[in-house]
């Protein structure tokens, strides 16, 4: 009995510990936002009275609205074409199977391990033929056809009842109406789900965006708060600024959307 | 008749679904992995090349900075692969008890970090070890140290410090990977082997890690494949120093393209280096993962 009591308060001790852990550097982000960079680099740990001038210097070296802008568009574009052709791809592979499809489906599964440095190489040499250097299209066009998202809709697509689109036809219905108007619809907890994802990786890319956006007024946030850390001399109030304001349109959707966000990050394992 | 076109419907709706996702990824995935095998072997500097034969191997045989990247990279996979994935099934395991109090604060809590872009946090990371910073004064303070650890600018602290940055980052995503199978796992079972008096740590080890292979086997070659592309924080934290130790080879790669003269040609074939190591990876870690299976 003893023991177990034991165990019990070792578990919250450890899981508090973690849990400090996992938290401290946001409370840390926050609190620096409104220091100087002096005095975070030597660990000042309170509230501190220079929000604004760190911000002034921020809107100094910064143009906020258009990187803001810039990012917000990638990020939204990205995710709607990502989710319509994806979403597409996992639902046919899914519905309308045979053999050689089936063939092509596994090859690409191959694929999907394949890290993004062994493509880069090629794929900016293909963007400076094609002349698309320094443009969103650059950054937005390889992302959209996402292994990982066609797979997630596959396997989503197998929880889509047969019985509905039977009916569906029944009624006369053509396959892509099908989709839009009675799969799309009933699938809602599904997008909204690989819209979180989506809308992540294309709100926190940067090593692509870093090769392709080579001026400054095309640069998105992730590009601008590395820059501001790769300085000489690092004015962290503005960085850790920078950082509370980039992270802030995560953080608001994790919290609004807490299951689908999880539900997303789960979807390969189902 | 009515067969054969209701299966013609099929074919040609078939392909048209997956036709755009098929066409883009032909562009921007399978032709760039061709085209870079061709380019392996073209020597040159920017967009001019030429043919080169195994000019470019050679150089990759005497590349020490590439054998830096590469044993780097291996010693991030080894040291926080492990710590990482036994954290998150040890997190995992205490937070899917039932009668455990906050159990969905603390799964959020532990969660937080994952909305972070890698960006941000490593530039946090940046400004907390920093030579006077906040972790070296919380542990000169403990008297866990008597002076600053040299976190940036020394190679092995720094490694230190990737190490825990990506371990702060990374260990709730995986933890909730194992939440979700351990939900999925039938109670019944455990209360059988509790019944029967098999201790804690025996029913972790016996039951919840067997039956969580498929997860964390799972887990590992994402992992892998994380490691491999480690660039963002060490680009951002480190930029690969101090002395090349936390160059990885995502780094190098962009380095060789971006940053030294730039050679395709050669940076196409270190990039056929990691497509290897991906593949040989992943053979090994299935066939482990088939003969641990066979073997219980």
């Amino acid at each position: 009995m003893n023991m177990a009591l034991l165990r019990r308060s070792a578990t919250y001790v450890l899981l508090s510990l973690a849990a400090f852990i996992s938290v401290f550097p946001f409370i840390w982000m926050a609190l620096g936002a409104t220091n100087k960079s002096n005095d975070i680099v030597t660990g000042r740990l309170s509230l501190g009275s220079n929000l604004l001038v760190n911000f002034q210097n921020l809107l100094a070296q910064v143009d906020l609205v258009r990187v803001f802008g810039n990012s917000f568009l990638i990020a939204i574009i990205s995710t709607l074409l990502t989710l319509a052709v994806s979403s597409l791809a996992g639902y046919g592979f899914e519905i309308f199977r045979s053999r050689v499809r089936e063939r092509v489906f596994q090859l690409l599964l191959l694929f999907l391990s394949i890290p993004f440095a062994a493509l880069m190489v090629p794929l900016f040499v293909l963007i400076s033929r094609a002349q698309l250097n320094n443009t969103f299209i650059a950054v937005i066009l390889p992302t959209i056809a996402s292994i990982f998202i066609i797979f997630y809709f596959r396997q989503a697509t197998k929880a889509f009842p047969g019985d509905l689109r039977d009916a569906a036809r029944v009624d006369g219905l053509k396959e892509w109406q099908i989709f839009l108007f009675v799969y799309l619809p009933t699938m809602r907890s599904t997008y909204a789900a690989a819209t979180i994802i989506v809308f992540m990786g294309a709100w926190n890319n940067y090593l692509w965006p870093l090769i392709v956006l080579q001026t400054p007024e095309n640069k998105t946030i992730t590009l601008v708060i590395s820059a501001l850390t790769a300085a000489y001399t690092p004015d962290y109030g503005v960085i850790l600024l920078a950082t509370v304001l980039a992270t802030l349109p995560t953080l608001i959707i994790f919290f609004v959307l807490q299951r689908q966000f999880v539900q997303g990050m789960l979807g390969a394992v189902k | 008749m009515a067969t054969t076109r209701l299966h013609r419907n099929e074919q040609i709706n078939g392909w048209a679904f997956v036709m755009p996702a098929l066409v883009l990824l032909g562009i921007f995935m399978i032709y760039p992995i061709l085209w870079s095998l061709w380019m392996s072997f073209q020597v040159g500097r920017g967009n001019n090349f030429s043919f080169g034969g195994l000019a470019n191997i050679q150089r990759l045989a005497n590349d020490a900075l590439l054998v830096h990247a590469l044993s780097n990279t291996i010693i991030f996979f080894i040291i926080q692969v492990p710590i990482m994935i036994v954290l998150a099934l040890l997190f995992a395991v205490a937070l899917n008890d039932a009668t455990l109090r906050f159990r969905g604060v603390f799964r959020t809590l532990l969660f937080l970090p994952c909305v972070t872009s890698l960006i941000a946090y490593s530039s946090l990371f940046k400004s907390m070890f920093s030579n006077d910073g906040i972790i070296n004064q919380t542990l000169v303070s403990l008297h866990l140290i008597g002076a600053p650890i040299p976190w940036l600018t020394d190679p092995f602290w720094a490694k230190m410090v990737i190490i825990t940055a990506i371990t702060w980052r990374w260990t709730g995503y995986n933890m909730i990977f194992y939440l979700a199978a351990l939900q999925n796992i039938d109670k019944s079972i455990y209360e059988a082997a509790r019944i029967d008096g098999v201790p804690a740590w025996a029913r972790f080890w016996n039951l919840t890690v067997p039956m969580l292979k498929p997860v964390i086997l799972f887990t590992t070659i994402l992992s892998t494949i994380g490691t491999l592309q480690l660039f963002d924080e060490v680009n951002n934290i480190t930029q690969g120093g101090p002395g090349n130790g936390t160059m990885t080879l995502s780094l190098y790669i962009y380095n060789l393209t971006f940053r030294m003269m730039p050679s395709f040609g050669y940076s196409a074939l270190v990039s056929w280096v990691i497509v290897a190591i991906v593949a040989v990876l992943s053979i090994v870690q299935f066939v482990i993962a088939r003969d641990r299976r066979r073997a219980s």
